[in-house]
């Protein structure tokens, strides 16, 4: 089976599992983002199939092969660290050179592939430079350049856009994609961002707490999320509780949602619903009614905040369609039954 | 940032402290060698001042010029093995978790602590025949009788090596914390083995640092004068034992001092030369 397979991986430090079971399949040419907060057991399970941790159980398998009990240096991957790790005794071509020069590549040969790599990051002529003379991105392309330079079957980056600036990381998550999509390799990049992840990604892993949480494409992820620790996780959300009341109806903050069917048998459950989806109109009828607590005008977006009986529900417009709501005035909010996410307890 | 250049003498103030020390301690203890190199041994005294070159003359003789080599051979040699062994036994000590390195670390001092004159004892007793570890060696069958280990040439290199080690690990210790464990796990993604990508890349990402390791236990090794007299034989003895010798037991001290002029000279050649060399690989 041609990709790679995660097969119930599992890593203990001591008593504390960092990667609990973990199954995934990422077929072959598949950029694949592990998202989750700090110490959820994303860059442990990177680790792990770099080679550069020993999981506790559980097998890696690539392209039918396991590669569970192979050293790293043997695994046939690139990788770029959060630190980007580039040799600092090296020039920049001998930096991206160095997979080849251990390989026993000849000169020849290690120039050629230097020349070829450089041109792909848009840094023809940096060969001979010192890596302490670059730039940040400059340094990422680098590192990215040196991790590809033996055509590996499986790129793993871990953190790798986390030093650079906001602008520029934006700008190197469309280019690492355009790369990883002209080059068709197996991707797995470990972030915090879920932006990064949306931008990149063809499948977006959402992991808490050692476990993978959901595991689907980024636009399902954000229209269908799996539990509410992944709605929160992945952009702004709107966790709102329903209740089945006693004429059989779904009412959220009081008020009947028509059309909004709760699973059967369930009386309580929480709802999701995105900002840019819930709707601003005049009180009354069958909207719940609100005061605005909160505008945030951004300029390309406004988002504002009402408050119904404690809760605070945010809502996104754009100028074109803007409501001339000022702090203090009673607003109906209609959440349209097809955007809200029934979310298991 | 780029700073203003000095204008007044009050901006030289900060510079006072530290040419002070450096006078007391450095200029004029070294200046009165000098002086004294060139003066005329008084045999039935101590010496008369005196502008004679006797003293040089007579150290570029045969004898001490293999002295010379001898004590120059031995620091380097003690230099490369303290570094040879403290550079991976640091760098190991470095993975370990905190508490480990800890441990270590004041075990490493408490050696410090510990004399020259002790450490000599220590070891003359170890490499003896009637206590030393060759006893050891019968016991467990590795010998078929005890035999003395000294005096020769190893006993006092390794005497040598011991006392210079803890000060080796102590000046590695820092840079080796600082060093970014990545860069060696970076190494392996690309297909070096441990041992290859610890040469590859740990080693000349310190370069700096083992040639200032060098030079430091080189120079510290040089100054030695008790462990060659305890552990080694009148061949084994550098020319620190002779300097003392005759500026103590000969009360010859213009020789003395020419010595240890020259014995300076030579060492900030050394020094001065890796340096250099050190400067032209790093511009390439």
């Amino acid at each position: 089976m041609s990709g790679l397979n995660i097969n119930a991986i599992t890593k203990k430090f001591g008593s504390f599992a960092a990667v609990d079971n973990v199954q995934l399949n990422v077929p072959h040419g598949t950029f694949v983002c592990l998202l989750g907060p700090s110490g959820c057991g994303k860059t442990t399970l990177l680790r792990m199939i770099a080679g550069l941790e020993e999981p506790t159980s559980g097998a890696i398998v690539l392209d039918g092969e396991d590669i569970t009990p192979l050293p790293t240096h043997k695994r046939n991957l690139g990788m770029v660290f959060q630190s980007l790790a580039l040799f600092p005794h090296l020039s920049v071509g001998d930096n991206i050179a160095y997979a080849l020069r251990i390989r026993g590549a000849s000169k020849e040969e290690q120039k050629k592939r230097v020349d070829e790599l450089l041109s792909l990051i848009h840094l023809t002529g940096f060969a001979d430079r010192p890596v302490a003379k670059l730039s940040g991105g400059q340094r990422q392309r680098v590192a990215i350049a040196r991790a590809l330079a033996l055509s590996p079957k499986l790129f793993l980056l871990d953190e790798p856009l986390s030093a650079l600036d906001a602008k520029l990381r934006e700008a190197m998550q469309v280019e690492l994609r355009q790369l990883q999509q002209r080059l068709g390799i197996t991707t797995i990049v470990v972030t915090h961002d879920q932006r990064e992840a949306m931008t990149m990604a063809d499948l977006v892993v959402v992991m808490g707490h050692g476990k993978i949480l959901q595991a689907a494409p980024p636009i399902e992820i954000y229209r269908k999320p799996a539990d509410a620790f992944v709605a929160d996780f992945i952009g702004i959300t709107n966790l709102l509780p329903a209740e089945v009341d006693s004429a059989g109806r779904t009412t959220i903050l009081g008020t009947a949602i028509a059309g909004l069917a709760m699973p059967a048998g369930q009386t309580k459950a929480s709802v999701s619903i995105r900002p840019e989806d819930v709707h601003l109109g005049a009180p009354g009828g069958s909207a719940i009614t609100g005061e605005v607590s909160f505008v945030r005008d951004l300029g390309g977006t406004i988002e504002t905040f009402v408050e119904v009986g404690g809760t605070s529900i945010i809502a996104v417009t754009t100028p074109r369609e803007r409501h001339d709501v000022p702090v203090g005035a009673k607003v109906g909010v209609t959440l349209p039954p097809a955007s809200c996410v029934v979310l298991g307890s | 940032m780029r700073r203003e250049a000095p204008k007044s003498v009050a901006d030289y103030t900060p510079l006072f402290f530290p040419a002070l020390m450096l006078i007391v301690f450095f200029v004029v203890p070294f200046s009165t060698m000098i002086a004294v190199s060139f003066f005329k041994r008084n045999p039935a005294g101590f010496y008369t001042p005196d502008f004679v070159f006797d003293n040089y003359a007579r150290f570029l003789s045969m004898f001490f010029g293999g002295v010379l080599g001898f004590s120059l051979m031995l620091a380097v040699l003690v230099a490369i093995c303290c570094v040879a062994i403290a550079f991976p036994f640091t760098y190991l000590l470095t993975r370990r978790p905190r508490r480990v390195q800890t441990l270590w670390l004041v075990g490493l001092l408490s050696v410090l602590s510990l004399s020259e004159v002790i450490i000599g004892f220590a070891w003359s007793t170890l490499f003896s025949r009637t206590a030393g570890i060759t006893n050891l060696f019968v016991a467990i069958g590795l010998m078929d009788k005890p035999v003395a280990l000294l005096p020769t040439f190893g006993a006092v290199l390794t005497g040598m090596v011991y006392q210079a080690l803890p000060y080796t690990i102590l000046v590695l210790y820092p840079a080796l914390v600082r060093l970014d464990p990545t860069l060696l796990e970076a190494a392996r993604t690309l297909g070096a083995s441990p041992v290859r990508a610890f040469f590859n890349v740990v080693a000349p990402a310190l370069r700096n640092t083992i040639v200032a390791t060098l030079i430091m236990v080189f120079v510290f090794a040089l100054g030695s004068y008790l462990l060659p007299q305890i552990l080694g034989r009148p061949q084994h003895w550098t020319l620190s034992v002779l300097i003392t010798d005759q500026a103590i037991y000969q009360s010859n001290m213009p020789f003395g001092a020419a010595m240890a002029v020259f014995l300076v000279l030579i060492s900030l050649a050394l020094v001065g030369m890796t340096l250099l060399v050190g400067r032209k690989e790093n511009a390439l």
